[in-house]
């Protein structure tokens, strides 16, 4: 489960690299949203790994740490905000400029 | 039972949340072109605005007489025990940012209400989130809600950055708020590696929990310190992560610009407190971590900084490359590591923020009265006000170069003292030769703006009758204030002595957030294991 759990985070990690790397601000937008998630997990894995164990407090039970569960909650808000907001930035930009390059211009050839 | 004189370390973030809201409430007259002076709405919310930046002046005055005897006034939200809950904590050096924040927003409120509020939705509201986001993250007591407060007033930013439209502001807009994202994400991470090595966010108990970390464990929590350290060099815009700031904020409106000086420095307060103080010495394994980073890395982003500021094309350009060049001499004291070296540090610190703040203000009067040249650092038509505008421009000019007896001179004066051993060289230097390219640059500025002057064409437009005294008041406020500095340079310098004092005693400040219980997390993965938690 642990690697499983590390190359998908450093599979999606890459993915949102890659796209954040290009240079039209869609693209751009999409690669924050999967640098986003990965970061999410990986916070979540961060209160270490284990299967169908709760995060409630018993005496004598096994219990999941949830501390990062509420941290990953407020970190997917906070992501959906921004997200929405960069959408709306990436449009206004591409309507006041003319074109959906991160620029604000075309890339002189 | 207790009362609102308990209450006082929240105030600084729910005043300004108060304020937005009841200011969203309001409206702002819809979006009225340019020159809304009449419109009542809006001269409403500006009064709102005003009064609540007056309020909050107060909150943070209070604050700051409460915290010169060392109090450390802790406040439990919810009355969560501390590692649990979200605990706010106003020692001198949060009462000191909180005192600049609200001093520099005063200024720029008011040069926005000039008209620049005018131009774009919901200045007023936006202006207040900002400075809501700036309180929390100076009065927060654990590192989750600094992020969340980074959030607050980074997404009051990018709007404000973009207030006022237009492609200019647009295209350096987009970069800003990406960039900005990527370093969230960044801070996500580095906060996680601290979690899973420490059990804890609260920074009092990380301050006892690090030095406790072994060191195989420790490798992997540094990485995450490190993590935090490209985030909050990127908001302090530490050299290689400084090229997004001139750019940014040459592009945007005075005000927002001049409220913008504050947001460098809270990544260096970030700096501070997390890796100068948690991984500062004493912290076992972990200790004095960036040590051999930020001393090269603060003097490289000064030496930069002023050389940026002689190639700038525009006077808003420079003022930005300045900033820039400020940062590095600041976070260079910092990177002393001695109580002497921050003391400085922070002196130099509420100085150099004053100072840009007016500086940024002042480019916008200067091309506002150039007609089609503006900003630009060319010969063009005389200025209609040469004589206050220059003589503004002499004393912030001298002041940032650290000429004396202003408080710049002062600062500098503190940091070569600070200096020691091998690292004195260098720092005598870099802070000595930025002070010297920053007055050419300065001169050459002034010079060309005041007196590389074109005859009027005989058909221009005369360019204004000069700025109204709403736009000039401001400047006034900020340069009394630097005079202030000087005047009031020794309780200053004691105060800020005992702030650097206060800020290493990490006993002391683990019993005020922690008290005597100091609670156990658990950590089930770490149960009957040797060396993990206390």
């Amino acid at each position: 489960m642990e690697a499983l759990m590390a190359t998908g985070i450093g599979w999606v990690t890459a993915c949102g690299l890659y796209l954040m790397l290009r240079g039209r601000s869609f693209p751009v937008v999409l690669g924050l949203t999967l640098l986003g998630y990965a970061v999410n997990v990986f916070i979540f894995a961060m209160g270490r790994l284990a299967i169908g164990v709760p995060p409630i407090l018993r005496e004598g039970v096994a219990i999941a740490d949830p501390l990062p569960q509420a941290l990953v909650l407020t970190a997917i808000v906070i992501g959906f905000a921004t997200t929405g907001f960069v959408i709306e930035m990436a449009l206004r930009s591409r309507d006041a400029s003319g074109t959906d390059h991160v620029d604000g211009q075309e890339p002189r050839r | 039972m207790m009362t609102l004189w308990d209450h006082l370390p929240v105030l600084p973030v729910l005043l300004p949340l108060a304020t937005a809201v009841a200011l969203l409430a309001l409206g702002d007259g819809g979006g009225a072109d340019a020159g809304a002076h009449g419109n009542r709405v809006l001269r409403r919310a500006r009064w709102l605005s005003l009064l609540s930046v007056l309020a909050g002046l107060a909150v943070a005055v209070a604050l700051l007489l409460r915290a010169a005897d060392g109090t450390l006034s802790v406040y439990r939200l919810g009355a969560w025990p501390a590692p649990f809950g979200i605990a706010l904590v106003v020692d001198r050096l949060s009462a000191l940012m909180l005192v600049l924040v609200q001093v520099i927003a005063l200024p720029a409120l008011v040069y926005a209400s000039g008209g620049w509020d005018a131009h774009g939705r919901h200045f007023h509201a936006l202006f207040q989130f900002q400075l809501m986001g700036l309180a929390g993250a100076f009065v927060t007591g654990d590192l989750f809600n600094l992020f969340v407060f980074f959030e607050v007033l980074l997404i009051a930013s990018y709007v404000l950055m973009v207030h006022g439209q237009g492609r200019q502001r647009l295209r350096f807009g987009v970069p800003y708020v990406v960039l900005n994202l990527a370093a969230s994400a960044l801070f996500l991470v580095g906060m996680a590696l601290v979690y899973a090595f420490t059990g804890t966010l609260n920074l009092a108990d990380l301050a006892l929990r690090v030095p406790q970390v072994p060191a195989p464990d420790a490798a992997v929590l540094q990485a995450g310190a490190m993590l935090l350290l490209v985030v909050f060099g990127f908001k302090a815009a530490l050299l290689p992560l400084h090229l997004w700031l001139p750019n940014t904020y040459a592009a945007t409106s005075a005000p927002v610009a001049a409220l913008f000086a504050l947001m460098t420095k809270v990544g260096v307060y970030a700096i501070l407190r997390v890796h100068g103080v948690v991984f500062g010495s004493g912290a076992g394994p972990s200790a004095d971590l960036v040590q051999p980073w930020l001393l090269p890395m603060a003097l490289a982003t000064g030496a930069l900084g002023v050389l940026g500021a002689l190639a700038a094309g525009t006077l808003a350009r420079l003022v930005g490359w300045l900033n820039v060049a400020s940062v590095g001499t600041i976070v260079a004291a910092l990177g002393l590591f001695s109580t002497a070296a921050w003391s400085a540090a922070l002196f130099y610190l509420v100085h150099s923020t004053l100072v840009v703040a007016a500086l940024f203000l002042l480019a916008e009067l200067v091309a506002a009265q150039r007609g089609d040249a503006g900003g630009a650092l060319r010969p063009a038509s005389p200025v209609a006000q040469p004589l206050l505008l220059g003589l503004l421009l002499l004393l912030g000019g001298a002041s940032v170069a650290g000429l004396p007896p202003l408080p710049g001179f002062l600062g500098k004066v503190m940091i070569l003292q600070a200096a020691q051993g091998p690292a004195a060289l260098w720092v005598w230097a870099v802070v000595l030769g930025v002070g010297f390219f920053t007055l050419v640059g300065l001169a050459r500025a002034g010079s060309i703006l005041f007196w590389a002057e074109q005859p009027l064409a005989p058909d221009a437009a005369a360019c204004g009758a000069g700025a109204s005294p709403r736009l000039l008041a401001p400047m006034f406020m900020l340069v009394a204030a630097t005079l202030a500095m000087v005047v009031w340079a020794s309780p200053i310098k004691r105060y800020v002595d005992a702030a650097a004092q206060q800020v290493t005693d990490r006993a002391a400040y683990a019993q005020a957030v922690l008290g005597d219980a100091q609670a156990q997390t658990v950590r089930p993965f770490r149960a009957g294991e040797a060396g993990g938690g206390r």
